[in-house]
This record gives C-alpha cells, sequence and structure tokens, in this order.
C-alpha cells in the first residue's frame, strides 16, 4: 500500500485529497442547508428532519463520524499546505501585485478558512456538544420536538448573529474559490463544462451562505 | 509617429554580491530613455552610467532578447516580466511606464531559485525536472515517417503544440503566492501525453516529472491562475488540470510503488 502514501504525499496528491474532502463538505453544507431552511417553513418538518439526523444509526455512526474525520483533514492539510507554499518562497518580493493576476479570494484561502474554524469552534459549543452530551453522557430521553426551539434560542442573542453573518460571508468567499478550485484539483475541467463549473460555483457559493444568514436573522427578527 | 517624451525614471533595483550575500534595494536614476527602447536596453544604459561611475553594473540573464529563449526573468513593479501581457522582459517596452516613475526591479523569488547575483537566479531545479521525463527515449529522428502513418486528433495536437510552446522561464514560479512550478511541469508533460510518441512513457514521465518537483522545493498549486496570467506564453492552467488527471491515474495504473 506504498503507493497510496506516496501519492497522498505528493503535491498533486495532497490537493486531490484536500478538493476530495472539500467537494464531500460542500455536499454536506447542502444538505445542512435544506433542513436548515425547512425550520423557516415548518417547526413540525424540521423536528423530523432534526430528529431523523440525530437518531438514525446509519447518520449518527457511520456518516457522523466520516464528516468529522472530513472536516479535520481539510483544516489539518490546509494547515499543512499552507506552511509547505509559505517555505517555498524564503525570501518575499518588496512589490508584489498579486491583485493583477489573480482574485484575492483565491490567495487568501487560509484566512476565510480560520475564520470559518473559528466559527465551526462556536457552532459546535452551541449545537454539537449539547447534542452529544444529551444523548451520550447523560442519555436523556429523547423528544423529537425540542430540535426547533433549541435553534430559536441560539439566535435570540445578536452578538452571535452577528457572528455568525460575518463567518458566512467569509465561507462565502472561500467557496467563490474553493468551488472551481476542488474540480480544477481532481483534474476536472475542459473548454466545454469548466464554464458551467464555474457558474455553478458562484451560485452556490453566494446563495447557501446567503441562505444561512437569512435563517439566523428570520429567528432572530420572529422569535419575540 | 512624433518622438515621444524621452523618461526620466527611479528603479529600486535587487543588488545581491552572491548566493551567501543578503542582498538589498538600491536606488539608481536614469533619465533621457526613450519610450522606444526595450527594458533591457534601459538596463544595459543604467550598466553603462554604472561603469561610468565605477560601480558593479547589474547582473541580469539575457540571450536573444525577441521573446522565444525564456532567459530573461526580472519581476519588475510587482508582476514577472513586468506589466502587459504575453511578453517577455526583452519585449516590455519603455512606453508602458511613465515619466518620473519608480520602477521596482527583483529576482524571480522562489526557494527553488536560488539567487545567483542581483536580478540572476539558478533555474537548475528545471533543468532537474526535465532530466527526469521530459523527453521521448525512442529516437524519432534519421528514418522520418509518413506524417499520415499516425493519425492524431486535430485538437490534441494543437493542444500539444500549445503546450509546447513553454520557455522556461519560470514566470509561473515567480508570479504564484506558493512559488509553485505546476504550470512549467504540466505544459512539459501535456505536450508529450498528448502525443503517441509520448503515451509510451506517459505514466512514468509524470511520476518521476512530479517526484522532482517536490523534491527540488516548489509550493503546491492553489489554482489561483496567476501563473497563465503572467506566463509569457499563454500557457492555460487546463495542463495543469490535465497532468492531475495523469499523475493520479499513473498512480492508480502502475504496478511499482
Amino acid at each position: 500500500m506504498s503507493w497510496v502514501k506516496n501519492t497522498l504525499s505528493s503535491s498533486v496528491g495532497r490537493k486531490f485529497a484536500m478538493a476530495l474532502s472539500a467537494l464531500f463538505l460542500m455536499i454536506f453544507l447542502l444538505q445542512h442547508f435544506t433542513i436548515n431552511i425547512s425550520s423557516v417553513m415548518s417547526e413540525e418538518v424540521f423536528n423530523n428532519w432534526s430528529h431523523f439526523m440525530g437518531t438514525n444509526p446509519i447518520v449518527q455512526f457511520a456518516l457522523q463520524p466520516i464528516l468529522i474525520f472530513g472536516v479535520i483533514y481539510h483544516f489539518v492539510m490546509g494547515f499543512v499546505l499552507e506552511a509547505q507554499n509559505r517555505s517555498a518562497r524564503d525570501v518575499k518580493y518588496a512589490m508584489n501585485k498579486g491583485g493583477a493576476n489573480s482574485s484575492w479570494f483565491s490567495r487568501n484561502m487560509i484566512w476565510s478558512g480560520l475564520v470559518i474554524l473559528a466559527f465551526l469552534g462556536l457552532h459546535f459549543y452551541d449545537f454539537w456538544v449539547p447534542e452529544m452530551v444529551y444523548k451520550y453522557v447523560e442519555f436523556k430521553p429523547e423528544d423529537p420536538n425540542r430540535y426547533y426551539e433549541e435553534l430559536v434560542h441560539k439566535f435570540e442573542d445578536p452578538l452571535r448573529v452577528g457572528f455568525y453573518s460575518v463567518s458566512f460571508v467569509l465561507l462565502s468567499m472561500h467557496l467563490l474559490h474553493g468551488f472551481q478550485s476542488a474540480f480544477q484539483s481532481v483534474g476536472a475541467r475542459n473548454s466545454k463544462y469548466t464554464p458551467i463549473i464555474k457558474k455553478l460555483g458562484n451560485i452556490y457559493a453566494i446563495a447557501i451562505p446567503a441562505g444561512f444568514v437569512f435563517i439566523a436573522l428570520y429567528h432572530h427578527f420572529t422569535s419575540h | 509617429m512624433s518622438a515621444s517624451k524621452a523618461l526620466n525614471l527611479t528603479l529600486k533595483v535587487w543588488r545581491q554580491k552572491n548566493q551567501e550575500d543578503k542582498g538589498k534595494m538600491d536606488t539608481y536614476q536614469v533619465s533621457d530613455i526613450s519610450p522606444d527602447s526595450s527594458f533591457l536596453e534601459m538596463m544595459d544604459i543604467l550598466n553603462e552610467q554604472l561603469i561610468e561611475e565605477g560601480t558593479e553594473p547589474v547582473a541580469f540573464d539575457h540571450d536573444c532578447r525577441e521573446g522565444i529563449c525564456g532567459s530573461c526573468s526580472m519581476y519588475i513593479n510587482g508582476e514577472a516580466h513586468g506589466p502587459g501581457r504575453s511578453i517577455t522582459t526583452c519585449q516590455l517596452h519603455m512606453r508602458e511606464f511613465k515619466d518620473g516613475d519608480t520602477i521596482f526591479i527583483e529576482p524571480w523569488r522562489a526557494k527553488a531559485f536560488p539567487v545567483i547575483k542581483d536580478l540572476v537566479v539558478d533555474r537548475t531545479a528545471f533543468d532537474k525536472i526535465m532530466a527526469a521525463g521530459g523527453f521521448v527515449s525512442v529516437n524519432t529522428s534519421g528514418n522520418t515517417q509518413d506524417a499520415n502513418a499516425i493519425p492524431i486528433e486535430k485538437s490534441h495536437a494543437d493542444q500539444a503544440f500549445d503546450a509546447a510552446s513553454c520557455i522556461g522561464c519560470g514566470a509561473c514560479v515567480a508570479s504564484c503566492k506558493n512559488a509553485s512550478a505546476m504550470l512549467f511541469v504540466s505544459a512539459k508533460v501535456s505536450q508529450l501525453a498528448l502525443l503517441p510518441q509520448g503515451q509510451v512513457e506517459a505514466k512514468e514521465r509524470v511520476k518521476n516529472m512530479v517526484k522532482v518537483m517536490d523534491e527540488e522545493g516548489f509550493g503546491n498549486c492553489s489554482n489561483t491562475g496567476a501563473c497563465e496570467v503572467e506566463c509569457p506564453k499563454g500557457i492555460s492552467i487546463e495542463n495543469i488540470a490535465r497532468m492531475n488527471r495523469e499523475y493520479l491515474s499513473a498512480s492508480l495504473k502502475t504496478e511499482d510503488a
């Protein structure tokens, strides 16, 4: 199996693995958004979906560990690549016009990524950790109707809503480059499909984070 | 055409005695520069001025001065080969600048391209990558076959020719925020992988070239696209995607580790 190790430790292989984890996380984000947006339309539908996701053994014990691995891998590899890339230029330019040939988003993935990491820290503290404690530490009885109230309660604090919103703007920037970049890294590029991938990427990168911001604002202003 | 106004310029030039020297930016004034002179001619004028003053002239790479050899390698005002697209430094003209401008002139910056002196960098790392597989082993000369004996799809021939126009100047490495050599290596991989003569060794070639590229200390590709914008030959990052495919498929299909 040394060929797997060799491939994944090469520059091309690392970017391939980075892109695969990114594509997986983008599919997850779409699914997360689909469930969350249902909270705006119907309390009952949101509770049903959340209950299913929170209690289904395949989701909990197969998909959730894969997701956690995907998240950790994406961040750790992001830092590893950044460290390698920084060391590849030991002396910086006295004058460098990055904006003349590339987008700000593409050059600053590490910074948008770090904001998203900070957001995830808060997000896990807000939802995931209490959820794990509720189910697997305190073994409280499952209440299929608790999810909506928990969600709405979190969005009462304007500071949290503000931080969530700013984070989603950074997520949008990350995705504006990341979506199409992931396809490039796995080698999926040609003159016929790439323009479509780029357009889809722009739609995804703006619509999904904007949708999440809308959900946060909606609950903030309607829950009182 | 009426003569344009001559330029008076401030030059901030990287000076470094040798590989061990720390180096620094020095400031020089040049005057009466014709807008029609090339950038390298302006550097020649500066050097004549420095020699007259008894100062060591600025060392810089140059050879053909017509954009095909890939020797000239200056990072001018924050861009490889300066402002302007699809040109090398020798094809850059002083009309791109205004009277009174300050121009920053630096060497390519990459750990894999150490500065030898002033603006001259050691690009041996590219030669090492080429030696790892950037060729076809079969003898293709001496007994030339009929050109139509092996049919080649027109689009493949065109893409191979486009990739083969890479002159190996290193502007891609210099422009990349990660000092990555992916555009250069992918152009060399592509020009051979697209044609029948090169396909025989394609799998070993891409693996070996990527291996040496990584060993030489170039960075990873962040797909910013800066390299293709600054490339004097307009090599597309489509080649990088092709190299990724070639590399991944070679890793899966070859039997050795």
